[in-house]
């Protein structure tokens, strides 16, 4: 079975007309494939270049070297020949709403959008309002602009608009660590529901492995740009074999459990 | 050491942040944990003197035999400097970008103790030492932006604990850092508490990172305390029902085998959002998210003592029968 994502070998670096030393790749040899309908999470500390992974594979970034296809094909030629078919499918959803979505747009303009742009037509009321109802929200938020809503219901708007088109692949970066604690569960759950629903492939990149371990089945761990372990997401995180990944472990699994550790050394003294 | 009654800060006819009691002894840690709009914030920063200029405070803060309500600015800059350390939740917005940290630190000495010259500079290259940042001699001269993250929070807290104060608030020390950095900032705050009987008042969104390090957890909610337990009590045996649905909605990561049956599975969810600040129930402020509130809930409930000197503020809280 073929893959609908492959990565394989890249390379990249921002502003890298200047080719250096191979020193300073802000990704270096990354290689990895999602199937239709699979989950992948991408963990590591920030400046690990795990949000600017996912930007190569949807088509915000072109890599410097290396292998990138989407369905069979290279994402270059994609993007040269059908581009617009090319975003459709691989739609992302950042972190922050309240800086993702246009303030002066109302919620009906910002869900039609990304439908005009890359159907080139206008969709229907109901069907906006039948994009809503997918996310939980209302039909009446369509005349709400950004300010008028919280957190959780904008990234509702976000990840309804980036439904809009269709995708097979929905990329999704720290899509909770802006919202507040209590409604960061909310949101989870819908992406969960979603991706079944809509036999979505989903990859997301988070710090939160406790959100990796329910939403994905695979997982890649990124590390100064290199990935230092690959595999299912439970052997990864429950038994994982390289050092970075079990400090990781070792620091997500409780902050408290740490403590033990500490106070015995203290006792000791 | 510490005894706060009644604190209300308030702006203009708006009061975020009411405080019925919370007290802290000597050499004790006490954590404050809420999401973003609790008012845990502005609650250290008003203990501190650190409050928006616009905000005004009543009620009383007790500290040392002395009431820190009502303060002018000059006499509570010195009770800060002197008794009070305070480490910001930004360091790379919190040290001055255009002088090299050593001088920083040294400049906090000057203000606040009665150290002088070169006496002042042994003193600096000692914190640096304490807090464990490498090489002290040549952290001195480096421009903030010449060290990473973690080692500008250790200057900060080097800065913090210079005049040896009797009680440390921190403001959200690890939120800016890498989990694998956050875990020594947060050893290291411990263990200087324990070493030099400083008290310490750390606020933090995550229940974790301060069960890490303090003895007693409170928990804020729309600007009131709403639940005080030790650091075990409160994680293991929840009273109140948002400290009990907040801890079900954000689960830790299991242990080895455990993580297989996780996959797919569900998150326990609370319905709704936080309120903008005002926009609160009367009453109990979390009611109107509560799935076990009933009518009694619209009066505002009382304070329950619990075990030790714990307290819970809920009419119906876990492990009752009544609210369903």
């Amino acid at each position: 079975m073929t893959a609908l994502v492959e990565v394989g070998g890249l390379h990249f670096r921002y502003g890298s007309s200047r080719r250096g030393t191979g020193q300073d790749w802000t990704l270096a040899d990354i290689s990895l494939a999602l199937p239709a309908r699979g989950t992948l999470g991408i963990v590591g500390e920030s400046g690990s270049g795990k949000s600017t992974l996912i930007r190569l594979m949807c088509g915000l970034l072109r890599p410097d070297r290396g292998a990138l296809s989407f369905d069979g094909r290279p994402v270059t030629d994609w993007l040269a020949t059908d581009r617009r078919a090319f975003l459709a499918r691989n739609q992302i959803v950042f972190q922050n709403p309240r800086r993702s979505l246009d303030p002066r747009m109302t919620v009906a303009r910002a869900l039609a959008e990304p439908v005009r742009s890359l159907e080139s037509r206008q969709p229907t009321d109901a069907e906006l309002a039948a994009s809503l109802a997918r996310v939980g929200l209302q039909a009446e938020v369509l005349g709400r602009y950004p300010h008028q809503l919280s957190g959780g219901q904008l990234q509702r708007v976000a990840i309804a608009r980036a439904l809009s088109v269709r995708p097979a692949v929905l990329y999704a970066d720290e899509p909770t660590s802006a919202l507040d604690v209590s409604v960061q569960a909310q949101v989870l759950n819908l992406l969960m529901d979603l991706r079944e629903d809509l036999g979505l492939a989903l990859v997301m990149v988070t710090h939160n492995l406790a959100v990796v371990a329910r939403l994905t089945e695979h997982v890649i761990v990124l590390h100064r740009g290199r990935v230092v372990e690959a595999g299912p997401t439970h052997r990864v995180l429950g038994s994982p074999e390289n050092p970075y990944t079990a400090a990781l472990v070792a620091a997500a699994a409780d902050v408290s459990l740490a403590r033990a550790g500490w106070d015995e050394a203290e006792e000791r003294r | 050491m510490l005894t706060i009654r009644d604190l209300r800060v308030s702006v203009g006819p708006l009061e975020l942040v009411h405080i019925e009691r919370l007290d802290i002894a000597q050499g004790r840690r006490v954590g404050l944990v809420g999401e973003s709009g609790s008012g845990k914030s502005i609650t250290a920063m008003s203990i501190a003197g650190l409050q928006p200029r616009e905000a005004r405070l009543a009620g009383s803060v007790r500290f040392e035999d002395r009431e820190l309500v009502g303060l002018s600015d000059a006499a509570m800059a010195k009770v800060r400097g002197a008794r009070i350390g305070f480490i910001p939740q930004d360091p790379t917005r919190a040290l001055n970008p255009t002088t090299r940290v050593g001088p920083q630190v040294a400049e906090a000495l000057r203000l606040n103790t009665d150290l002088g010259g070169a006496a002042i500079r042994a003193r600096v290259l000692e914190l640096f030492a304490q807090v464990r940042l490498p090489e002290p001699e040549v952290l001195y001269q480096r421009y903030p932006h010449q060290i990473s993250g973690g080692q500008q929070q250790r200057v900060l807290i080097a800065m913090a604990i210079a005049a040896r104060p009797q009680l440390l608030i921190a403001d959200e020390p690890t939120t800016a850092l890498d989990v694998t950095v956050q875990n020594e900032i947060l050893r290291l705050i411990l263990d200087l508490s324990r070493a030099q009987r400083m008290a310490l008042l750390f606020v933090s969104h995550e229940l974790g990172v301060v069960r890490a390090v303090c003895d007693d957890i409170g928990v804020i909610y729309g600007g009131r305390m709403v639940e005080l337990a030790s650091a075990g009590a409160l994680a293991e045996t929840p009273r109140h029902r948002y400290t009990a649905a907040l801890i079900g909605a954000n689960p830790g990561l299991p242990g080895g085998d455990e993580i297989a049956a996780m996959t797919g599975r569900r998150f326990a969810v609370i319905e709704g959002s936080v309120p903008a600040a005002g926009r609160f129930p009367a009453g109990c402020r979390f009611r109107n998210r509560c799935r076990h509130a009933t009518a009694a809930c619209a009066e505002d409930p009382p304070i329950t003592p619990q075990g030790g000197n714990g307290w819970v503020k809920c009419w119906h809280p876990v492990g009752t029968e009544a609210g369903r």
